[in-house]
């Protein structure tokens, strides 16, 4: 395993002249002692991130079986009622949450290089990105809820004359962009301490683990809207 | 795999050049306004399925191997996120063979489980001995049941 992950915690074992500055003697803040060097402490946050992240695929595939299911069985539901939904509105987040995966992702960059107000700024950028897809998201749900489009039993629309049962569609719309929703406002609240850490300096070339596991956490939450967007909003 | 000016950071890990990223940004964004204009003419609903997934699985691929930096970083964390991958296909294919097929082999079990479907039916007929006494059943009594699961029997192989 070259550079691998568990090869370099062996490696490091054997010998400790690695090319890197940072030994124990200086013991850098952010440098947690259980780990022997920074690139062992970052590969080790970043596996362990991934764990997660591989647990949030397998927790967001459960719904997409459902929607496989039942899409399966009742193609005609879901081609009824999703014109209750507007693709318009669906794009727009669709394109939000791309832009602020790409400010995130330049914010890392810009950290990487040292530029850490630059780094800081491009954080406030996704999460103001954030909050514009929670507003429209928030402007869809009310407008559903006036109509009388809850999700499961409280569903009590009286439209889509002559399909049966098109709340079937609505609950796991609501259950998926829900959980979507859910994971885009936790995503806001470690954005928002991002921010307020690295307006006190804390990130740079040389640490910002934090702002790089944050960014794989909402590259995954912009993946999965990759996925519910034409899914949900672009049935034929 | 790196561009000819990839930098390189204080403990040596890859840079992504900006004109990647902002590559990458702007072919996300073509790619979305083509998914919404692909729906737009009909391929037949399977064919517009597929032609939506295909644009998806390329985005989501852009932006694992660019935003995830999974191109660059340890090959471990691709490997780990492709066997996941590979561990929900397996999942959901599996699921759907037998909620589409269940049909071949129970012929009452073809809707979903529900206490409506006419299997609770004959269930409830051999326990009790009695008919079928519950509020909403639309199967039409015990007997057997050519006509159970209405809309929801898809294949129709009885």
């Amino acid at each position: 395993m070259h550079e691998g992950w568990a090869g370099k915690q062996m490696h490091e074992t054997e010998t400790t002249t690695m090319a890197n500055h940072s030994t124990a003697a200086e013991h850098p803040k952010w440098m947690q002692h259980h780990f022997s060097d920074p690139i062992q402490q970052r590969e080790s946050v970043k596996f362990g991130m991934w764990i997660f992240l591989i647990t949030e695929i397998l927790f967001f595939g459960g719904l997409f079986c459902a929607y496989a299911i039942y899409r399966a069985w009742h193609p005609e539901v879901f081609l009824a009622a999703h014109h209750a939904l507007d693709w318009k509105m669906g794009a727009l987040n669709t394109i939000v949450l791309i832009v602020s995966s790409l400010t995130i992702a330049l914010s890392i960059r810009s950290f990487q290089l040292d530029r850490k107000k630059e780094g800081m700024w491009l954080l406030v950028a996704t999460f103001l990105l954030a909050g514009v897809f929670m507003v429209v998201k928030y402007f869809e749900y009310t407008h559903k809820f006036h109509l009388g489009i809850f999700p499961g039993e409280f569903y009590n629309y009286g439209g889509f004359a002559g399909v049966n049962n098109p709340h079937i569609f609505f609950s796991i719309y609501f259950v998926m962009t829900g959980l979507h929703g859910l994971h885009v406002l936790i995503g806001m609240g470690v954005i928002a301490w991002l921010v307020i850490r690295a307006a006190r300096g804390a990130f740079g070339a040389e640490y910002y683990n934090p702002v790089e596991v944050t960014g794989l956490y909402w590259h995954l939450v912009d993946l999965i809207w990759i996925f519910l967007f034409p899914l949900l909003y672009l049935i034929h | 795999m790196a561009g000819k000016n990839a930098q390189h950071g204080a403990h040596g890990e890859h840079i992504t050049p900006l004109r990647t990223y902002l590559a990458v940004g702007a072919a996300l964004i073509v790619l979305t306004i083509l998914t919404v204009g692909a729906i737009q003419f009909d391929f037949g609903s399977a064919m517009n399925l597929v032609i939506a997934m295909a644009i998806a699985v390329v985005k989501a691929s852009l932006v694992a191997l660019f935003f995830m930096h999974l191109l660059y970083d340890n090959k471990f964390y691709l490997f780990s996120f492709i066997t996941t991958i590979l561990f929900l296909g397996v999942f959901i294919i599996l699921t759907m063979f037998d909620t589409m097929r269940r049909g071949d082999f129970y012929e009452e079990a073809m809707a979903p489980i529900t206490p409506q479907a006419a299997m609770y039916e004959s269930i409830e007929a051999d326990t009790t001995g009695g008919h079928g006494s519950h509020g909403e059943g639309h199967g039409g009594g015990a007997s057997h049941d050519d006509e159970t699961g209405k809309s929801e029997n898809k294949t129709g192989n009885h």
